[in-house]
């Protein structure tokens, strides 16, 4: 705690970076989980395909990845975001699935019968039906992506987890304490603001 | 806005990996403002047949006309919104407020906002929705018979000239499906549209159908006036579906003004002409001989001249 309140500007300078690195992942993570979930939800063999793949790669232990990708993509945010992409696309793709399955098909059926293009139905009225699922797993992806994140400390990207593995380089407690706390304060203030996001989408949803 | 003819010629629908006809080689001529009760078991192809004039199931053969037009010939977006389509309970979309849901067919047709509003007002009114308490609730918050009038209020949003009711209120209690069956008979006399109803509730076809058409196995069995249904099933299955040898199933389709004599004799008590003739069978198994007949026509009734009547029915 020492490390804290003795150097907020050097905390508070990893946490912006490590909520940069999260950020950044999230996006790319969501930009390519969405479409790709919105593909699977009606089409069984392409959903066990993906969620099989991605499935294996969020079992790997996370420094596993990060050492795998180094050759390919180098030490730093590349990486770091690559990986995280990679293990978040599970949470994401299952919950985009699960959440427009759970939509009845008549529902649907409805909205096309009224006179919905099949595009306006998904807007209008499946994917706002899927959203608590959809934000739920974003909920669980970015928790987990704060973590993992961590990780990015080692391999010079940054964040809290160059903080973290600074203080276990040179044996400094107050660093190893200070990094913990605040990416776990983070992951916290994340999963609450996300939650109260998805309680909103729910009141609607239901 | 009066409602469009409808003809339906040789259709057969099929659904991917059947063994045989959902629809098979259906014809069906049906006049413009008419309420026509498609009955039958499920599975008997009643709910295809329906959704092949919305194109929510493209037929393998045959043709569709509204108005004397291919349904082809349309867009399907286009089609379907000038075709109201009530279906039961989920219809309603959850995420949206009642008024939102009656909404969306304008909306999808780029009306004026104070259009709609109005419009939404003047809809929920018609289905007996009081629109200041209803409008911005959510469908969850409404009750089943209420949900369901917010469905029919949504299909009829931009003036359809035809609706497609598939089993709409098969979800609600027998008493709020009775007022339901009401309501579409008053907005179906005030509006014209022609109505198409599937449902495999026999009393509910009795009821408010201009003319019912039985199905079985993908085919019309039988097709007419539900009066002459009853007196003349065509086949051993309409018989036994409608029950058809129940004489007092008839009496409830038809009425004292059509039976009655003329006024005279002692009589004990008062019909309305406009009861139905299973009505006066309880005045004369209570005891009386001969009832007054009041209200639009004035006569008198006895027991003869229901039997008569009944006579007169199956010839």
């Amino acid at each position: 705690m020492n490390y804290l309140v003795r150097h907020p500007e050097d905390v508070g300078f990893r946490l912006l970076q490590h909520v940069e690195i999260v950020a950044v992942a999230l996006f790319v993570a969501c930009a390519i989980a969405l479409p790709l979930g919105v593909l699977a939800a009606r089409r069984p063999r392409l959903r066990a395909a993906l969620l099989g793949t991605f499935g294996v790669i969020y079992t790997l232990p996370s420094l596993a990845v990060f050492a795998l990708l180094i050759p390919a993509f180098g030490l730093g945010l590349v990486t770091t975001v690559v990986a995280l992409v990679a293990y978040s696309q599970m949470i994401l793709i299952r919950a985009v699935t699960v959440g427009l399955a759970e939509v009845p098909a008549a529902m649907r059926e409805a909205a096309l019968g009224i006179g919905m293009t099949p595009l306006q139905a998904f807007w209008r009225v499946e994917l706002p039906q899927a959203l608590p699922v959809v934000l739920g797993g974003v909920r669980l992806a970015t928790v987990a992506t704060i973590s993992i994140a961590t990780l990015a400390g080692k391999i010079d990207a940054g964040g809290l987890g160059a903080l973290l593995f600074a203080g276990l380089d040179n044996d400094d407690p107050g660093r190893i304490v200070a990094g913990s706390v605040a990416a776990a304060a983070l992951a916290i203030a994340a999963d609450l603001a996300l939650r109260g996001i998805e309680r909103g989408a729910a009141v609607r949803a239901r | 806005m009066a409602g469009a003819a409808v003809r339906i010629e040789r259709v057969v629908a099929r659904y991917p990996g059947a063994d045989r006809n959902a629809v098979d080689d259906v014809s069906l001529d049906v006049a413009a403002g008419e309420l026509v009760v498609l009955l039958g078991p499920s599975g008997c192809g009643k709910s295809t047949l329906l959704r092949t004039i919305n194109r929510l199931v493209v037929p393998e053969a045959g043709r569709i006309e509204v108005d004397g037009r291919d349904v082809n010939e349309t867009p399907p977006e286009t089609l379907r919104r000038g075709i109201g389509y009530v279906i039961q309970a989920v219809g309603l979309f959850p995420h949206m407020t009642i008024g939102r849901n009656v909404a969306v067919v304008p909306e999808l047709l780029g009306w004026e906002r104070e259009r709609i509003a109005r419009r939404v007002d003047e809809l929920l009114a018609l289905v007996g929705l009081d629109p200041a308490r209803h409008r911005d609730r959510l469908p969850r918050e409404l009750s089943g018979g209420e949900q369901q009038r917010a469905g029919v209020a949504r299909a009829l949003a931009a003036e359809p000239r035809v609706l497609l009711m598939d089993e709409p209120f098969g979800a609600v209690d027998a008493l709020v499906r009775a007022s339901l069956q009401d309501e579409t008979l008053r907005i179906h006399a005030a509006l014209g549209t022609t109505i198409f109803f599937v449902t495999h509730d026999v009393d509910e076809a009795l009821r408010i159908a201009d003319r019912i058409v039985v199905m079985a196995a993908g085919k019309i069995v039988q097709a007419d006036v539900p009066l002459r249904l009853l007196a003349h099933p065509a086949t051993p299955y309409v018989e036994r579906l409608l029950d058809a040898r129940d004489a007092v199933r008839r009496l409830q389709l038809m009425r004292v003004r059509d039976a009655m004599a003329a006024p005279g004799g002692a009589t004990q008590g008062t019909i309305d002409a406009d009861a139905s003739l299973r009505e006066a069978l309880t005045a004369f198994l209570e005891g009386a001989e001969r009832v007054a007949v009041t209200g639009a026509a004035t006569g008198s009734l006895g027991f003869d001249d229901v039997r008569r009547a009944l006579a007169r029915a199956e010839a």
